[in-house]
């Protein structure tokens, strides 16, 4: 029997276990995915979890129901990877052997690489939201809030879902409105980017947003520590807050570093058009623990899945590999009071106006607020569950068009 | 897309003033975007952070962020940030000649 194993089960891993028991011979191989953890959580839904829009429990689904009959779920956690022995050591001791490997175990935050995150105001007036932890306790805190300075603080790039702190501070004016307390509240939007929106179509179509919304932009800030009162950068400015939404430094798994295969944030250096790990035969890379120029999204891990199952399959039968995946990433951004906006870009084209998916038609707008947009966002969480998990086909493809798009003129 | 002449050196820029082709790049032209942007004289730290940084994007195919150019040019945060003030990420990117290091909006 040979093996194919795929440490991490979250979106992509779940993904691309699930359709390649559909691929591979199962009388020549087993499909084996590792993950310590028991449920799934639909991390896109903790964006809305802070505002009272969704219950913990709509966002978790046991991991077991996710995966198909035939994948084989080891429930450890990974401790190392050996590429040489062609093994991967758990804890707890025991060793699986491979003759594919795809490393899937996302990206976590490390609020512990910034001085000062962790310390006495933390889950009391400085919370994250990419947990759901914290976004259970930033819920419970922004429910009692009555006013005063709400920043929003990116702390380094990349992080996941890179326009969710954006789409944090719009549904945040909203939010402060609903309850009548707008007035009282300060909003701004500390980045270490020289602006909230950094493309110049984008910036350009989107700048008045944040006018709209009242939110304060503070740029080039890079957060050197942090007390229980404001935010100091490593150039000595300062900025003051009595409730702190912070978006850590992201990381890879611990077992990556730990195996000497990740950059300084243990990402896993890859092969931007094939996934294929750098320097080691037979191991994929695929949704956030790459170190590929590309956003860590979902829609990405998707886009991604097209190309790796393609080379999975092709490493199997020891056939050459492609370099088709481009880049490609979609997201919806929420804007508030029901509207959101879509963005669909890759590698080298930016952020485009435009429709999508179909040229002329959409439904969807680019870069352009509406309310089916924000409907499109909300439906995509039946989607993950019911088509993308699985493995079903999803009709948009895998790589970019510009058909659609409003190119700029040269 | 426009041309502007740093060190006597004609080269290609985008609206944001970062060089479209990293091999139009020459210590002169650093200079000259250096002073343009307000670093008046480059030290052996400036380069050695410059250095890296068009190494590590030849190599790797993106523009390094703040946290790895710590990690792999020996100099601390604090430094850097002294070296190319406010903006480290962007202002290396631009006077080493490489890409503006990317978001995705
Ligand atoms: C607030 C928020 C909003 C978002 N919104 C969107 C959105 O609107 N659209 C979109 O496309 N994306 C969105 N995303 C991003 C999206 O959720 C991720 O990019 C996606 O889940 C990445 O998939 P992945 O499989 O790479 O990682 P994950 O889904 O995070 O899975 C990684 C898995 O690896 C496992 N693992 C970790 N360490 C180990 C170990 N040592 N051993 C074994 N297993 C391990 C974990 O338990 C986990 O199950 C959002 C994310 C957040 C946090």
């Amino acid at each position: 029997m040979k093996h194919l194993l795929i440490l991490g089960a979250g979106t992509a891993g779940t993904m691309v276990a699930n359709r390649m028991v559909r691929k591979l011979s199962l009388e020549e191989w087993d499909v084996t995915v590792v993950d310590p953890d028991t449920t799934h959580l639909y991390q896109p839904g903790l964006l809305f979890l802070p505002f009272g829009n969704h219950e913990e429990s709509e966002l978790v689904r046991a991991r077991g129901t996710t995966l198909d009959d035939r994948v084989r779920w080891v429930q450890r956690p990974v401790l190392e990877i050996d590429g040489q022995a062609r093994s991967v050591q758990l804890e707890g001791g025991d060793r699986l052997p491979f003759d594919l490997l795809v490393i899937a175990s996302g990206s976590r935050i490390r609020p512990d690489l910034t001085e000062g995150l962790l310390g006495d105001a933390w889950q009391r007036s400085v919370f994250d939201f990419y947990t759901l932890d914290g976004a259970v306790k930033l819920r419970d805190a922004l429910a009692k809030f009555r006013g005063g300075r709400v920043v929003i603080n990116l702390v380094e790039l990349p992080i996941k879902c890179p326009v969710a702190p954006l789409e944090f501070a719009f549904l945040a004016d909203e939010f402060f409105k609903r309850r009548g307390i707008r007035d009282d509240v300060e909003l701004t939007y500390v980045t270490p980017l020289d602006g909230a929106f950094t493309k110049p179509i984008a910036s350009k179509r989107l700048g008045h947003l944040l006018q709209e919304k009242s939110v304060k932009v503070e740029t080039e800030f890079a957060v050197g520590s942090v007390t229980d009162h404001e935010i100091v950068s490593f150039d000595e400015r300062r900025v003051p807050f009595d409730l702190l939404v912070t978006i850590p430094t992201h990381s890879g798994a611990a077992f990556v570093e730990r195996s000497g295969l990740g950059n300084e944030l243990a990402f896993v250096p890859t092969d931007k058009h094939s996934l294929a790990a750098k320097g080691l035969e037979n191991v994929f890379v695929v949704g956030d623990a790459t170190d590929v120029p590309a956003s860590k999204a979902g829609s990405v891990a998707h886009f991604e899945a097209e190309t790796l199952i393609e080379n999975l399959e092709r490493a199997a039968s020891g056939r050459e590999l492609v370099s088709t995946f481009d880049g490609h990433a979609n997201c919806f951004v929420e804007t508030g009071n029901g509207k959101a906006l879509l963005i669909d870009f890759n590698y080298d084209v930016e952020p485009l106006p435009g429709k999508y998916p179909l040229p002329g038609l959409g439904p969807f707008s680019l870069l352009e607020e509406s309310k089916l947009n924000h409907q499109g966002k909300l439906a995509f969480r039946w989607i993950y569950w019911n088509g993308l998990l699985p493995g079903k086909p999803i009709p948009v493809p895998a790589q970019m068009s510009l058909a659609g798009k409003e190119q700029p003129a040269p | 897309m426009a041309t502007k002449v740093y060190g006597g050196i004609a080269v290609e820029v985008d609206d944001e003033g970062f060089l479209k082709k990293a091999t139009e790049w020459t210590p002169e032209v650093a200079k000259a975007i250096a002073v343009e942007v307000g670093i008046p004289a480059l030290t052996d730290k400036h380069w050695k952070v410059l250095e890296f940084a068009r190494q590590d994007t030849a190599s790797s195919g993106q523009s390094p962020g703040p946290r790895r150019i710590v990690a792999s040019a020996g100099v601390s945060m604090k430094e850097l940030y002294e070296l190319f003030p406010k903006g480290p990420g962007k202002l290396v990117a631009r006077v080493a000649g490489v890409p503006k290091p990317k978001a995705c909006l």
